[in-house]
């Protein structure tokens, strides 16, 4: 912007223990603009008007969880680093377990493959002589 | 049992990541959804604004609802918003739908010397000087172009500028439906 604007946002005073709280919030929020900063460390210009929202938010008495979720409500769950747990965030949080227990399923079976002892891989008589006279049936069905 | 898990899991394994891969090819990082679609407009924050000239007698806000009309964010900072304005001049002249702008923290002189320069297709242009208005409407990037129905719904959102293909291919259709 190369023009000053008119009326700038007025500066909002902060004690000691709602700083610490805003920097903790900022480092929850993405900065739109620049999707790979959060909001603390973003000079964009949108930047600059979102942290003095939550500044005045803060002054105003807001809980850390009224000012993400009035965040949501305009900008989306992509504005948290860290989404709220719900349906449509469901893939995101449950999808490394999911792959973990997939992962321990597979392990199981291969090693519960890999224990049969040779014996018990082996054919019996009894199986063999099963897969013989199937095998018979088999021949007997092509040449009818 | 044991053959299909062999051959059928990974198998399984790589669609599932060649899904997601592949879905994340032709996305844009830089549109987020808004969660504002389907949901009610906010207008007052619009209404409380100052206008840039005085064709508010033209029209009001009230005006609007009831209309399918489009909100256009912009400022004379912004380059995209160049891009994009003859095309809203053309769509203007159409007579098609109010449009109307929101100037985005941008200098009332330098928004003027704007609209003289290229051309004025709003109906209305109301200020944003700090740019609170924007964020209300979850902006984050200019331009930006929402449609709103009749019941004062947001249906649309665009981010970045318009192009031919967009205004004919998506706006025209949803307007067209919108205002049976």
């Amino acid at each position: 912007m190369s023009q000053a604007l008119p009326n700038p946002l007025p500066p909002v005073a902060l004690d000691e223990t709602q700083q610490q709280r805003l920097r903790r919030l900022y480092a929850e929020i993405r900065c739109l603009v620049c999707q790979n900063q959060s909001l603390a460390d973003s000079a964009a210009d949108l930047a600059v008007d979102l942290r003095h929202e939550v500044q005045t938010q803060i002054a105003k008495g807001s809980t850390d969880d009224q000012i993400k979720g009035w965040l949501v409500e305009r900008y989306g769950d992509f504005v948290l680093y860290k989404p709220q747990m719900q349906a449509s965030t469901a893939i995101l949080w449950g999808g490394p377990f999911v792959s973990l227990a997939a992962g321990a399923i597979i392990w199981k079976l291969v090693q519960r493959r890999r224990s049969l002892s040779p014996s018990q891989r082996q054919v019996s008589a009894d199986q063999l002589r099963r897969a013989k006279q199937l095998l018979v049936a088999d021949d007997d069905q092509k040449g009818s | 049992m044991s053959r299909w898990l062999k051959a059928g899991l990974p198998l399984l394994f790589f669609l599932v990541i060649a899904w997601f891969l592949l879905k994340g090819l032709d996305r844009n990082p830089r549109e987020i959804p808004s969660p504002l679609i389907n949901r009610a407009a906010p207008v007052a924050v619009l209404e409380a604004l100052p206008r840039l000239d005085d064709r508010a007698q033209a029209i009001a806000f009230k005006d609007l609802i009831g209309q399918v009309w489009l909100l256009n964010v912009w400022g004379s900072w912004c380059s995209g918003c160049q891009i994009e304005h003859p095309l809203l001049n053309r769509l203007a002249a159409e007579k098609l739908i109010p449009i109307v702008g929101l100037a985005w923290k941008d200098a009332p002189a330098q928004s003027h010397e704007w609209l003289s320069r290229l051309g004025d297709p709003y109906t209305m242009v109301v200020m944003d000087l700090q740019g609170k208005a924007a964020i209300e409407w979850g902006v984050y990037g200019a331009p930006e172009t929402f449609l709103i129905d009749k019941n004062n719904k947001v249906r649309y959102k665009h981010v970045g500028p318009l192009s031919l293909e967009i205004i004919d291919k998506e706006l025209r259709p949803l307007i067209a439906s919108l205002k049976q």
